[in-house]
Formats: C-alpha cells, structure tokens, sequence
C-alpha cells in the first residue's frame, strides 16, 4: 500500500498541473498519510477530488482602504513593531519639532515684525542655546536609535529550522513561486484580469491567478532573486519587501499570524508592466496548507522521502520503498 | 600692471562697454550674463520638466489609463498600450532628469552663483570666465541631447524609460536601442558642464576674494556655493565612471552589471548613489545659503551663530558622502551595513537643525518685513523641516523597508526640493531681480504666487504620505481603485501650483517690461552684501578696483 502511495505521488510530481485537481484530500492532512482505494487510481481522483478553495480577501486589510492614511494593518509582530516605532515613536517626535519650528516661526513673525520692533538688536551669539539646539536633536536621534536598531536586529533573525522555504522568482512582467521543501515546482503568478478579479470580489491591479500560499504562524524564508532585471518583491501587511535582482539570492522571511489575503506589488521599476505584476500571499491554517501543497501536486516536509525536483520520481519512490 | 589710480578713468569708461550681440551672449565670458543664460535656460527647462509633471498628474488624477497611449503616438511611437505604459517611465525619467540637471543645478549653482559669488568677494568675475561659458554651453548641449533621447527607440517604445537612476540590468540589456545611450552622452555633458563649474567656483572663491574678506568673512551664500563645488568636484566622477560603464556594457560587450558575465547590478547603485547622495545636498546648500541672505536682509540683523551655519554647511557635506546606501535599504545588505547606514544618515539632522534654529535666532530680535523674497523663505524655513523630519522616518532601515520606493519616499524628496530648493530659486528671485534686471518686481503679484505656490504644492504632496504609507509604489501609471481619492486630491494640487506658476510668469514680464526703476539698495540697512553697493543692473565689469573689507 505505501509502495503504490509513493509511486502514486512521484507520478504526481511529474504530471503537477493535472495533479492539481488530483488532490489527495482525504489523506493529505497529516504528514503520515492513510492511503484509500481510490488514491491508487489517479484517474478516478483526478475527476472527484475538489480543488483548494481560496480565500476571498476582507476589506481593509491586506490591501489599501480609501482615503487611508495609516499602515496597512500588520500580522506579523515585527510589523506590529514596526508599525509601532513609526506611529508611537516617529510620528510624534516630527510632528512636535515640525509645529514646534511653525510656532515659534509665526510668534517670532507677530513679535517681531518691524512695526512692534523698529530697532533690530545685535545679538549674534549666544554659546548656551548652541549648545542646547546641538544636543537636543542628539538625544532625541540616540532615543529614537534604540528601538530602530532593535527592529533591525528583530527583522534579521534567523529563521528556525521548519521555516517554509519559498523561492522567488522575479521576471517582467509575472512572479514565480517555487516550494521546495515541499516539491512544488515554480508556480507563475500573474494579474488577474478586471473581470476576473471583480468576479472574485478582489482588488482589480492586486488580484492575481496563482496566489503564494503560506501556513499561519510558521516562519516563511523567502529566497528572492530576479531573472532578467532588478525587481521587487513587497507585502505591505507583512512588512515585506526585499529586491529581486539577477545574479543574487536575498533572504528575507516573515511569520503571519492571522490568516486571511495580503496584497503587495512589485517595487522596482522593471519596464512596461512594472505597475502591473503584484503579489498576493494567503496566510492560511496549517491543515488547509497541507491541503494547499497536495493540490499543488507537493509533500509536506517530514514524509520519508520527498520527490524533489532534483530527484528523479522513480529513484524517490525506489528509495522509499526501501 | 599700470597703477590703479592711471588706469582707473580708463577703466571706468569701458566698465560698461558691451560687445555685439552674438559675442555678447554665445561667446560670453562674463559672470552675470552667464548667469543670466542659466537662468533663462532653467526657467524654460523647469516649463517641461513642470509639463511632464501635469501631464502625470493628469494621467493619475483617476484610475485607469487615459492619455498614454495617445501621449507616446503624438510623439511618434505607437499608440498601443505597451506604448503608452513605456512613455509613462519614459516621462517619469525625462521629468526627474530635466528637473535635477537641468532646473535646480543650473539655476541656482550656474544663475545665482555665477551672478552673485563673484560680487559678494569683491571680484571682478570668475576665475576661468571662459571655461565658464563651456560649462553653461556643454549644459545646452546636454539637455538637447535628453531631449531628442525621446524621439528614438528606448526598449518597448520611444524614449529612455529607466527612472532618473538608470539601474541596470533594466538600461542595459533592458533596454535596446539609442535613447538610454543618448541618455547616458547628456549625463556626461551636464556633468563635465558641473565639474568645470566646480573648479571654476573654488579657484574663484579660494583666490579672488577681496583683500580684507578672510573665508570667515565671506556671505554665507559664498559658503554654500564653495562647500557644493567641493561636493561637485569628488562625487561627479563617480557617476562618471558609473555611466560609463553602463554605456559599455551596453554596447562594448563588458558584463560590469550583468551576473551572468561575473559583474552585479548592485556594483551600480553603490557607484550612482555614492554621487546621488551627494547630489541632493548639491541641490540643497546654495538653497541653504540664499536663505541666509534673505532671512538676515529682512530681519534687518546679521545671521546668527556664522560659524555655526558655515560649519553646519561643511558637515552636511562631508556626511552626506557616507550615508549612500540608504537609497539602497531593500536591495539585500547585512545586518551590520544597515545598522550603519541607518544610524550614519540619522547624524544628519543634526547640523541641519543647527541651522533651521539658527535662521529663527536670527530672526528672534530682530525688525522683520515680509517682502515676497522673505515669504519665499520663511514658507522654506518650514517647509524643509517638514521634509527633512519625513527624511529622519525613512533613514530607519527597518521602516524604510515598508516606505520604500513608495509614494511616501516621493513625498519626502518632493517636500525638500518643490518645497525646499524651488522655494529657495523663487526667493533669490525675487530678491535679486532687481540688482540683476534694475527693475522692482510686483509686490502684489509676487505674495499672490507665493500663497497660490504654496497651497498648491502643499495640497499636491501631503497626501502622498498618505498613499506610501498605505502601500502604494512609485512609477507606476495606473493604480488599484482605493489609491484613486488622494491620487485625485494630488492632481488638484497640481493645477492649483500651476496658477501659481502663471501668475510668476505675469510676474516675470511685469517686472522686465513695466517694473520700476530699481536703486542700488532696493533692501535697505539690512542688505550689507557687496552686490548691494553696485548700480542695478551692475555695470559689465564691476570692482576693477577692489573694494576693501574691513
């Protein structure tokens, strides 16, 4: 039974867009899967197996709102950080030296203006307030540097070991997305057009065809590199953007803790379509990514062994059956 | 040399003998009126930069695309909506070009400095007048150059479509066909135009002054224009040598930026930044400097802390050179690298509020009077604090990477150069008009520009905070339909500045055709610079005895 079952998902491996309708749902929930009469026919489950269902997208998060003057909403804690450096700590601080600098500018304009003030004094100097305008700001940026460096070092941490590794692609004018660990191989994301994306009750110029699914509260390691010019690949809600530039891997990873659709889109200016090729990741349970990745024709890391794409799918079930 | 006392009478009778009209003005070499070239080239650089600008204002008042596709056929490409998506970067790049090489360097470095370095030190011109002509002719020549660059094939239409930044690989094998090459010839004119000019500055500043003006003597707008030669002089050859290298990658067969051949694209944006940040400073001090001038004129008091602001003014020089990279905060770096780069560009605020302060304190005290000139300053004064603060926000590298390449980074550059350097070209203006035409501009039209100016660059640019912030990228000609309400507040903006700029332009024709006659000191007490003591226009060679300073 476990024989037919690897040789049944090498299969799948190489024949991944039909595969895709093939979804082992009933067994692919858990890593040690149960296999049924019907998976040893792919025929018949290519037919009656139901393809993932995706997420439709909640106003006002994940994607901007009209009027919006704020962050997107963030679900990731170093985007909550993030978010909260620059609302509680930045915005505070500008917005008090901008008005402090108005205010004394307009008194110093009423006080001073020639018909209240005839005779100009001589005063050019004055060693005190020099020292304090010199300081002041000193402080404020040495205050301001603690919890910047802090996010920095936050935003560079290592990823654990089960972080889900994504390699992405950027071309002009499309993403591709390559799992793997989890033996899915490039998927291309595209934008969807107006109609289809006003079909699906998403945001026409952010919806797109093949979405980059990812598990809720696990670490996402993604791999960005660019294929012909420089890209860049950004998800405001994650706090995300890293540039995909050719002949250059760039690691950057995240951890969503909500589950739902977040739009970004490509963030460095690559040619005609450059305001045309955005990004869209939904953050989904656990179990529905395992659901996702065999939809895809993929493993979930753990199994035995994987068909990977560098590993021929008879050897990989060879090996297996081992 | 004869002595002075027998050649003076002498002297004094051809101070005002001009040439003929053509020598006058295409062989010139005299400082004022190529000053003057400058300015009327700036002037009319600025109308199609500012053009390119209201037709992107245009085309991104509502969602969807209107006017591209027609845009890219009217000037002889085709009229598909391929076309019409590269004419959008192509006016993207034409605008951010034409407004820093051939707008705010020309006219406040090339006008204003030409004209008034030479005065404010007691000098009778500049050290190479003749180089100083090359330098403004080899900048025509150069905006020629970008400006047929549209007319011919860039990639997937007519034009260079690669941002004023030209990043590779996207010039290079991303664009095939001579308009980035064109592109690239006016980069090098313009520069080689700026580092002649650079040369000719620090000659003239370091050895014509006159006797009794130490360099602790000299106006502060002499300062500026020094420390922005200095900055001209080291970082123009690395874009030099970066464009260069674009051009032969391009079409010599080396692989500088491409992987595949063993290079990195990245090696382009280290060598265009180390000058690109330099850059903006370069845009920025003479600003600095003819704000000094107004704000001490018009408070009728000398500016305070001198050496405070002169030093101010060397520091942001010198740290802008090591700051580079934070135009590169997403581009992959090391931790290590952007904790440093983050930090190194926070110092930065700290000299430049040195001098916001210090241009307060020199008004504190004083008599002031709110002539157009000091509107223009003053709406500066705030303005670059509101710009600079949004500056401080994006040198966080951990904030930057959300803010990034977005609008609010737009926004941020927008504030310290529409609101920051244009501010500080219409305050010279205004206050210079009348030495350099002998003619009183409107006071009545002048505040109308200003406050028209101001509302409508403040209504254009505020909200584009708001669109970076919600997420919206930069260069792009079309957006998601929740972008459209600030997008559309944004062009109203526009339209309003652009009456704004009309009414300059009534201004303008007002003051050289109907404008009263001017004196020496239209200023009074407050004006104690040299230029002030020169008939308005100056005669066409001035100090030919040297004025002493005590």
């Amino acid at each position: 039974m476990i024989k037919l079952k690897r040789i049944f998902l090498a299969a799948m491996v190489a024949f991944a867009p039909v595969a895709a309708n093939a979804a082992v749902s009933a067994s692919a929930t858990a890593p040690t899967e149960t296999a049924t009469p019907a998976v040893s026919d792919p025929a018949a489950t290519a037919v009656t197996a139901p393809a993932f269902e995706h997420a439709r997208p909640v106003a006002g998060v994940g994607q901007p709102v009209s009027g919006g003057v704020d962050f997107q909403p963030q679900v990731t804690a170093n985007g909550e950080y993030a978010k909260w450096l620059n609302n509680a700590v930045l915005l505070p601080i500008i917005t008090v030296i901008s008005l402090f600098v108005l205010g004394l500018m307009l008194w110093i304009m009423v006080r001073y203006r020639a018909a209240a003030n005839p005779e100009p004094s001589k005063t050019t100097h004055n060693t005190f307030i020099e020292i304090v305008w010199t300081l002041v700001p000193v402080l404020i940026l040495a205050g301001v540097s603690v919890p910047s460096i802090d996010l920095l070092a936050r935003q560079y941490a290592p990823p654990p070991a089960d972080a889900v590794t994504i390699k992405v692609t950027g071309y002009q004018w499309y993403w591709g997305y390559e799992y793997p660990d989890h033996a899915i191989p490039e998927m291309v994301s595209r934008m969807s057009d107006r109609a289809t994306a006003e079909a699906n009750g998403e945001p026409f110029q952010l919806a797109v065809d093949n979405r980059m699914v990812v598990p809720v509260g696990q670490t996402v390691k993604l791999i960005v590199r660019g294929s012909d010019v420089i890209h860049s690949f950004a998800v405001p809600a994650l706090w995300v953007k890293m540039d995909a530039v050719p002949g250059r891997l760039n690691e950057v990873t995240f951890r969503a803790e909500q589950e739902g659709v977040y739009y970004g889109q490509c963030s460095e200016l690559c040619g005609v379509d450059h305001g045309y090729m955005p990004i869209a990741v939904e953050v989904v349970s656990a179990a529905r990514f395992a659901q996702w990745v065999a939809s895809k024709g993929g493993t979930m890391p753990g199994s035995a062994v994987v068909a990977t794409p560098d590993t021929p799918a008879p050897v990989a079930a060879a090996a297996a059956a081992r | 040399m004869t002595s002075i006392a027998a050649t003076a009478d002498h002297h004094d009778d051809h101070a005002d003998h001009k040439p003929g009209f053509f020598t006058r003005w295409f062989m010139s070499t005299n400082h004022k009126d190529i000053g003057t070239l400058y300015l009327i080239f700036a002037i009319f650089a600025g109308v199609v930069g500012g053009a390119l600008s209201g037709l992107m204002r245009l085309e991104l008042a509502q969602p969807g695309i209107q006017y591209l596709p027609w845009l890219a056929e009217t000037l002889g490409g085709a009229g598909d909506v391929t076309a019409g998506h590269h004419m959008w970067n192509v006016m993207i790049t034409a605008h951010g070009l034409i407004m820093v090489f051939f707008m705010v360097m020309p006219a406040i470095i090339g006008g204003f400095g030409n004209w008034f370095v030479p005065l404010m030190i007691g000098a009778p011109d500049m050290a190479f007048p003749r180089m100083n002509n090359i330098s403004f002719w080899l900048t025509f020549v150069a905006f020629c150059m970008l400006f047929g660059s549209m007319f011919v094939p860039g990639g997937s239409g007519n034009g260079a479509g690669t941002g004023w930044t030209v990043y590779a690989p996207l010039s290079t094998s991303g664009s095939v066909g001579p308009a980035v090459d064109m592109a690239i010839f006016s980069l090098h004119l313009a520069g080689a135009a700026s580092i002649l000019g650079a040369i000719n500055f620090i000659t003239t500043i370091f050895n014509m002054r006159a006797p009794g003006m130490t360099l602790h003597k000299m106006p502060l707008f002499v300062w500026s224009v020094l420390v922005t030669a200095f900055l001209l002089l080291l970082a123009l050859p690395v874009l030099a040598a970066a464009i260069t290298m674009l051009l032969t990658d391009r079409n010599f067969g080396t692989a500088f930026y491409d992987a595949a051949g063993g290079g990195d694209p990245v090696l382009y944006q280290h060598l265009f930044w180390f000058f690109g940040h330099p850059e903006v400073y370069i845009m920025i001090l003479p600003g600095f400097g003819i704000v000094s001038q107004i704000v001490s004129t018009f408070s009728k008091k000398p500016i305070f802390g001198y050496l405070g602001m002169a030093y101010a003014m060397v520091s942001i020089g010198v740290v802008g050179f090591i700051v580079w990279a934070h135009h590169m905060f997403t581009v992959g770096m090391s931790v290590d690298v952007k904790m440093y780069f983050t930090a190194a560009t926070m110092v930065i605020a700290v000299p430049t509020g040195i001098k916001i302060f210090s241009w307060l304190a020199t008004m504190w005290g004083g008599s002031l009077s709110f002539k157009t000139p000091m509107m223009w300053a003053l709406g500066f004064i705030f303005m670059f604090t509101v710009g600079g603060v949004t500056g401080v926000v994006l040198a966080n590298g951990g904030v930057d990477q959300n803010l990034h390449d977005t609008y609010y980074v737009v926004a941020h550059f927008h504030y310290v150069l529409s609101l920051g350097a244009v501010f500080a070209l219409f305050a010279g203006f205004y206050y210079w008009i009348p030495k350099m035409s002998g003619r009183m501009y409107s006071e009545l039209l002048g505040q109308l520009h200003f406050w028209v100016f101001f509302i409508g660059v403040n209504v254009m640019f505020f909200p584009m905070h708001f669109l970076g912030q919600q997420g919206m990228p930069r260069r792009i000609p079309d957006y998601t339909e929740a972008y459209a309400y600030w997008n559309q507040i944004a062009s109203i903006g526009y339209a309003i500045m652009g009456v704004g700029v009309v009414i300059f332009f009534i201004n303008v024709f007002y003051t050289l055709f109907a404008g009263k006659k001017a004196g020496d000191n239209p200023w009074g007490e407050g004006a104690t610079t040299l230029e002030w003591t020169l008939s308005s226009p100056p005669p066409f060679h001035q100090f030919n005895d040297l004025p002493k300073i005590d």
